[in-house]
């Protein structure tokens, strides 16, 4: 058992090494003249050090516009979904605005917000949970709608009440569906707080996200510190996500097929 | 000992359940079920094999009230001779109908749930005692023989250990009448075969009555002591054949020439159904 995993510590460790060797390849093989379009790994270094506290309250201010835009976007489309699953005509009566939903590009959409919310975390927050909330709605409706008809029959059977048949069969059998939204909803949220903060980020107030810190960087050329932006925004997705996929793993590791074979 | 016992009680003079010339259809579709005539004594253990399409899964829906009958009437009535172990259970207006499980062609068991708490789902949804609740899981669980896997999630278990939760979970309400629909229709034969006999030594125990759809005649032979073929398109009782075959049966049953002559019995019936005599 140690083997595998050591291999599986071992070897992303060594294509990382691998990729850094590359980068820097590439770099000393440039002509000095052009060297600046690709920072050495050591001068994004610096930058971390150099921008360090500016770039920690900027991951800061992203983060927390991403985290509250994405558990709004849980609270709300699980609601909804129940809401959606309760009846096939509701679902006909408001698909379509939901898609509608989807559809409005952000980009549009962010000045509006910012004249009405004012910019800042509030307009991030509300971005993000726009972004968030289609792919949390969609699967979480679809996962309560598709509970077995067999165990549906089975809870009549038993005379289980409307609200127990929700709660004991459709919520839990709806479970692996709504891990697919939040996983999709978690790669999402770091990205949709950067555009957020992009377009409706301020100096003012809480001086900025990650997405203002871009403006300013690009517009100061300051390349190393972009590359170190990025890093910065890598980080914060890759925490996202890992969240999530062991908040999954926790909940569906014990029963559900797809795990089947990482117990093994 | 068998269902001589309950017979002999005065309640069951009136049968458990009787069909009174039952019509089955959906909305304006075909008559699923015609004129369907039945009357089960406590305890009877009828089994209903026949074409598909002749309305015996229907049929069972009907009984456990999942889907209406259209025309006719189906009559329920309580027998006093059952043993209850769940009397706590049973609601103040308890009609058979209240108290009859269902065990599904598939095991139908929540994956999210270990073993024990599949066995416990219907006592949980009648809010039971949790006292009482772990007492009945705990024997039910001995019923089917899988005490040791009552931590098991579903996916750990094999088909046949799956149906035994499925079957443990029905008798855990300790159910009047007790319906399945081809219950090991997806398992091979020697694990079937050995779930039949665990299904009459429970039945020695508790006393339910028990509607039974198979495909299988030697099934049916082996389980049942009447044996309900029907006719499809429409469905309709085609004829009754009663099995005098002694209760408590075993392996040494399947070996008895009074149980051959009855499955070829059965079997040469069933064919001159599916092949009717313009051929």
């Amino acid at each position: 058992m140690p083997r595998p995993k050591l291999l599986s510590v071992f070897l992303p460790a060594l294509a990382g090494a691998l990729f850094i060797a590359i980068w820097h390849f590439i770099r000393v093989s440039l002509s000095e003249d052009f060297r600046f379009l690709l920072p050495a790994p050591t001068e994004v270094i610096t930058a971390f050090r150099e921008h360090g506290d500016e770039l920690w309250r900027a991951t800061l201010n992203t983060t927390a516009g991403a985290t509250l835009g994405f558990l709004a976007a849980v609270a709300v489309s699980f609601t909804l979904s129940l809401l959606l699953s309760l009846s096939p005509l509701v679902r006909v009566t408001f698909y379509p605005y939901l898609m509608l939903l989807q559809m409005t590009p952000i980009i549009v959409f962010a000045p509006i917000l910012v004249l009405w919310v004012g910019p800042g975390l509030k307009s991030v927050t509300i971005i993000t949970f726009l972004i968030c909330f289609f792919p949390l709605a969609v699967n979480t409706t679809q996962g309560l709608v598709s509970t077995d008809r067999n165990l549906v029959e089975l809870f009549r059977l038993y005379r289980a009440t409307k609200f127990q048949e929700i709660l004991r069969l459709r919520i839990p059998a709806a479970l692996p569906f709504f891990f697919t939204g939040l996983r999709i909803a978690a790669t999402l949220a770091p990205i949709g707080a950067l555009v957020g903060d992009y377009t409706a980020g301020s100096s003012a107030g809480d001086g900025g996200g990650l997405g203002f810190q871009t403006i300013i960087y690009s517009s100061q050329a300051k390349y190393p510190a972009l590359f170190a932006t990025a890093a910065a925004c890598c980080a914060l997705g890759f925490i996202f996500v890992a969240g999530v996929l062991s908040l999954s793993w926790l909940t569906l590791h014990q029963w559900h097929d797809s795990y089947e074979r990482a117990d093994i | 000992m068998s269902f001589a016992v309950t017979a002999k009680s005065s309640v069951s003079a009136s049968p458990a359940v009787e069909f009174r010339s039952v019509e089955k259809r959906y909305s304006q579709g075909p008559i699923i079920l015609d004129a369907f005539s039945l009357s089960a004594a406590h305890g009877d253990f009828i089994a209903l094999i026949g074409p598909s399409g002749c309305g015996k899964s229907t049929l069972l829906k009907l009984v456990a009230g999942l889907s209406p009958v259209s025309r006719g009437e189906l009559i329920f009535s309580t027998s006093s001779a059952t043993t209850h172990l769940a009397d706590a259970t049973r609601s103040s207006s308890a009609s058979a109908r209240d108290d009859l499980a269902y065990v599904f062609q598939e095991p139908t068991l929540l994956p999210w749930l270990t073993v024990a708490q599949n066995v416990a789902l219907p006592l949980d949804l009648r809010a039971v005692p949790s006292a009482q609740r772990t007492a009945l899981v705990r024997d039910a669980l001995a019923l089917v023989g899988l005490t040791p896997r009552a931590d098991y999630y579903p996916r750990q278990l094999s088909g046949g250990q799956k149906m035994r939760v499925s079957i443990a979970r029905a008798l855990v309400l300790s159910p009047q009448i007790l319906l399945l629909d081809e219950p090991f229709g997806a398992l091979d034969e020697m694990t079937r075969d050995h779930l039949n006999e665990e299904l009459l030594a429970i039945r020695e125990r508790l006393r339910w009555t028990a509607f039974f759809v198979t495909h299988s005649v030697a099934e049916a032979v082996f389980l049942a002591n009447r044996i309900i073929i029907m006719s499809a398109n429409p469905g309709r009782l085609h004829r009754e054949i009663r099995v005098d075959l002694p209760y408590p049966r075993t392996p040494a049953t399947r070996r008895d020439p009074a149980y051959h002559r009855l499955v070829d019995e059965v079997s040469q019936l069933l064919r001159s159904i599916e092949e009717p005599a313009t051929v």
